[in-house]
């Protein structure tokens, strides 16, 4: 018996949490089940993802890209997979009820890490030829639809959480919008945690839009029960030529949850890209979001806040990279952190040789309640073409006192005061929201946080 | 009308490219434990200097040379290069003693030590490859008891200065280049201001590499002791050379209470021709403590040459109220890179740090600034304002900008600002509109950009400074 005991131990110091030796284990093991539950376009960069991934591992803070991010603790747990796609018994659209109100979208689950398939009468009225679904039965019944864009932004990265993804995730959510058709309501996702054990959920959503196409889509994340939860996702989003798409990330996640988001977007000519990426409440996150500026006469606009108090912990690495020139992007990051909560930030702006004539700005400002709240900011740099206008600036600071005095001295009460300031420096981002009912609900839903009070979505379980 | 010039700057040759012949004592290339014994001795260094080699070169192997750096570097063979140069002719007594062939060398940089000394009341520590060879106007430092001497003499004179300073804010593990100049580091300057004295001259130290293929690894050591204040002016220019030279300088200041300390660098090494070759791979661990309460340190440098600069020169506010600068101006052209900045470590309370960067690139060079500013938790009311900015000029250069903020304290205030231009078509209009040619219109702007830096260096430099700017971007600036 202590022999045995003595050789766990061994194994358990020889493999550190990074290398993911029980995950290379699992895949080589039920390779073919996960193979036969996804679809084979899914599975043709199958293998490569997951020979990256053996190579490169879980990214440590070793790394300079991951070097705010700690993602040891919740790695090192062990988590179920669905590989096999086991039915989970509860039906989304009876337990879950946004309350923006009057939103009026197509509204769409992911639960767990599969596209929820019961069909939803107020998704009939979509425009002729969109298609939104389960990406692992689309790629399936329309492969050459998919062909030319599944993976074709993330098999390029060297990261070994997207690897990780491309080697395990079977489905996720699919969109497609034709050519210079406009979705006149927004489209609403909903990822859902709902297991009984600590659960990882890998899922790969696509998103396509042809020339002259417009679309919003508000991808909010929720957890349902009180286990731990890590979901490592992928987003591709190609934005074909005069699009507009606009992308609304709003996190409400309980504690207990690592949520790991890449959010990749490749703009093609006169495209117009709206990101907004919101943290109300969560426990580790990190949201890789990297736009690729491909074509002549874009506006990128991206864009998020982060609400964050005990041992919550953030992450937004974000990267424009600009290829082409005469493109604009503006960057505004803002983050309120207390009690220890840490927060991460990194702006990568990156302009090519040939991009002349980009403008590109960048801001990163925060505020820290308290001496225990951590920030790290980097936002970096790094230009090669000469004509350019590029600035950026980031500060880390608190609650002007003058502000303070001038509303205590009219009889504002001191805690007010504080949350009418803190309300306020988030209000450039929240006035960037273009849907209106989402702009007042986010608007109430940053007052009640910051207020200090639950800002669970009604529906949603457990937000502590 | 622009590119011309522009074109025209990068042809321009390295003005001040020359080879002095004097005979150099120079061991073997390679690196080994035996090699730090002989150079020890060699420097006639006493056991625990020895035992300090040793133990740096011990940990220097174990020791991986870094590559996060935004910079393209050749790979080095540390076994190829010679770790030791000395003139022949050292410690002469007097000016006549010193060979006329370094002193025509000085003459040709522009700085004449007859004159400096007559004229300007500079104290001149003379480096010429690694051992000092000319000290002067120390008698007159002497008087107020203050300590300006080659690093060797100070290990022979003052091995209680050295034992208690050396190391104490860059340790021999600190990086690997540290590591490697703890263990070889051939000669340097000390100085040691007293308490309260305030020292009545600019100190000022010329560094030449001169030797082919010798590694040159000054180490310097600067203490002010309370009350006490110091202004200290570093200048390099470095002759023609093929092949790569590396060079690994340790700068340590300390600043006790109620001191300050002004350290201002020149750099202007050989930049490797206008095709990118040869030129000096300046890497250099620069770091600064403000100790006490109320001390002050101030960074200026001006980086103009070497083929590839890496150096950050730092500052650790560990006393409350002390407060630190950094002010620089990197240039770069033909195919020149740096991967340059500060940080600023708040350890103390009411603590506040400036910095200013300003960096141009031309041709086909890479400048990048990279900063850190880390407020511990300790640290209340720390402040921080840091602006950086880059001039590009052409369209084939790049500018990088890596700003690292770490706030650990909620009173702190951190400030961070950049911005990337060009000149503007406006801005030559407007002077050519007004009878100011084009060339003499990028030199207005250039050295219009980078004045709030060149203010802040002492007279006797500003004008050397202006000089290599207007050098480095020859033909159209000035």
């Amino acid at each position: 018996m202590k022999e045995i005991n003595d050789e766990a131990n061994s194994v358990a110091t020889l493999t550190e949490w990074h290398e993911g030796a029980e995950y290379i284990k699992l895949y080589n093991q039920f390779n073919g089940q996960i193979k036969s539950h996804s679809a084979p376009l899914m599975n043709e960069s199958r293998d490569a993802s997951f020979g990256l991934f053996k190579s490169l591992g879980f990214p440590t803070n070793q790394l300079e890209n991951y070097k705010y991010t700690d993602l040891k603790d919740p790695l090192s747990v062990e988590y179920g997979l669905n590989i096999n796609r086991l039915k989970i018994p509860v039906n989304p659209y009876e337990v879950f009820q946004c309350d923006v109100p009057g939103i009026h979208s197509y509204l769409y689950f992911v639960l767990n890490d599969g596209f929820y398939p019961v069909r939803d009468k107020r998704n009939d009225a979509l425009p002729d030829g969109v298609i939104i679904g389960s990406l692992s039965e689309i790629a399936q019944s329309h492969p050459a639809l998919l062909k030319d864009y599944y993976g074709k932004m993330s098999t390029t990265k060297a990261d070994g959480l997207i690897a990780f993804n491309g080697a395990f995730a079977q489905d996720g959510f699919f969109m497609y919008v034709p050519d210079n058709v406009q979705l006149d309501r927004p489209v609403q996702l909903v990822n859902i945690m709902r297991s009984d054990v600590d659960f990882m959920a890998n899922s790969h959503n696509l998103i396509i839009l042809g020339e002259g196409a417009k679309a919003q889509l508000l991808v909010c994340d929720h957890t349902m029960d009180k286990v731990r939860f890590t979901s490592n996702r992928v987003t591709e989003v190609f934005v074909g030529k005069n699009a507009v798409y606009e992308h609304y990330k709003l996190e409400n996640t309980h504690a207990e949850t690592t949520n790991m988001s890449n959010l990749l977007i490749r703009q093609e000519e006169a495209s117009n890209v709206l990101a907004n990426i919101i943290t109300l409440h969560n426990g580790i996150t990190r949201n890789t979001i990297e736009i690729d500026v491909d074509g002549e006469h874009c506006e990128t606009m991206l864009c998020g806040i982060v609400l964050a108090d005990k041992k919550q912990q953030v992450d937004n690495f974000t990267s424009i990279i600009h290829g082409k020139p005469n493109c604009k992007s503006n960057e505004l990051f803002k983050y309120v952190l207390d009690d220890t909560a840490k927060g991460g930030f990194t702006g990568k702006l990156y302009v090519a040789r040939d991009a002349q004539k980009t403008a590109a700005f960048q801001t990163n400002k925060n505020i820290l309640l308290k001496r225990s709240a951590k920030m790290r900011t980097k936002p970096q740099l790094e230009i090669y073409a000469d004509d350019v206008k590029c600035s950026h600036g980031a500060t880390i600071g608190q609650l002007d006192e003058n502000a303070m005095f001038y509303m205590r001295s009219r009889g504002i009460s001191e805690a007010e005061a504080r949350l009418l300031l803190m309300f306020a420096f988030t209000a450039d981002v929240i006035d960037n929201i273009r849907i209106d009912a989402l702009k007042d609900r986010i608007k109430m839903l940053v007052e009640k946080r910051l207020r200090g009070e639950l800002s669970k979505c009604e529906g949603c379980v457990i937000c502590q | 009308m622009a590119e011309d010039i522009l074109h025209e700057v990068t042809q321009t040759d390295y003005k001040y490219g020359f080879t002095t012949d004097i005979e150099t004592d120079i061991i073997p290339v390679g690196l080994n434990e035996d090699v730090v014994r002989l150079i020890s001795a060699k420097k006639k260094e006493p056991e625990w200097m020895l035992e300090y080699r040793l133990k740096a070169y011990r940990h220097w192997t174990t020791m991986k040379m870094p590559e996060w750096a935004h910079l393209k570097i050749p790979e080095i063979d540390y076994q190829s290069i010679s770790y030791y140069a000395a003139p022949r002719k050292n410690a002469p007594k007097s000016l006549d003693e010193v060979d006329p062939e370094l002193l025509n060398t000085f003459n040709k940089l522009g700085i004449p030590l007859e004159e400096q000394m007559a004229l300007s009341g500079i104290a001149v520590d003379a480096v010429m490859d690694s051992v000092s060879v000319k000290t002067t106007f120390k008698e007159t430092l002497a008087e107020k008891g203050i300590i300006f001497c080659s690093f060797s003499e100070a290990v022979e004179h003052h091995p209680d200065l050295i034992q208690k300073y050396m190391s104490s804010v860059v340790p021999v593990t600190d990086n690997f280049f540290a590591a490697l100049n703890s263990a070889v580091f051939s000669d340097g300057s000390f100085v040691y201001i007293p308490k309260g004295v305030r020292c009545p001259m600019e100190l000022s130290t010329y560094f030449r590499i001169n030797a082919v293929n010798t590694g040159q690894f000054e180490r310097t050591l600067i203490v002010a002791d309370e009350d006490s204040y110091v202004s200290y002016l570093e200048g390099c220019t470095a002759p023609t050379r093929d092949e790569n030279q590396l060079h690994a300088a340790i700068v340590e200041i300390v600043v006790h209470k109620n001191a300050e300390v002004k350290y201002s660098t020149v750099q202007n090494w050989y930049p490797g021709d206008k095709d990118g070759r040869g030129g000096v791979y300046n890497f250099v661990t620069k770091r600064g403590i403000c100790k006490g309460e109320n001390s002050k340190l101030s960074w200026t440098q001006v980086e103009t040459g070497s083929a590839i600069t890496w150096k950050y020169p730092s500052c650790i506010l560990q006393g409350d109220n002390s407060s630190a600068e950094f002010y620089s101006v990197a240039v770069t052209n033909h195919h020149q890179q740096a991967d340059t900045g500060t940080k600023m470590i708040h350890l103390g309370k009411n603590t506040r740090s400036h910095i200013l960067s300003k960096g141009i690139s031309a041709g086909l060079s890479n400048n990048s600034y990279r900063g850190l500013v880390r407020v511990n938790p300790k640290a209340d009311n720390a402040r921080n304002f840091s602006q950086c900015d880059s001039l590009l000029l052409g369209d084939k250069c790049g500018a990088h900008t890596f700003p690292y903020m770490e706030v650990n304290n909620e009173t702190a205030i951190v400030e961070h600002e950049a911005t990337t231009s060009k000149i503007s078509e406006d801005q030559i209009f407007y002077c050519n509109q007004r009878g100011i040619s084009t060339e003499d219109a990028v030199g207005l702007i250039v050295n219009g950009y980078a004045k709030e830096v060149l203010n802040k260096l002492p007279m006797e430099f500003a004008v050397e400074a202006q000089k290599l700017l207007q050098i480095t971007l020859e033909g159209s600036v000035g």
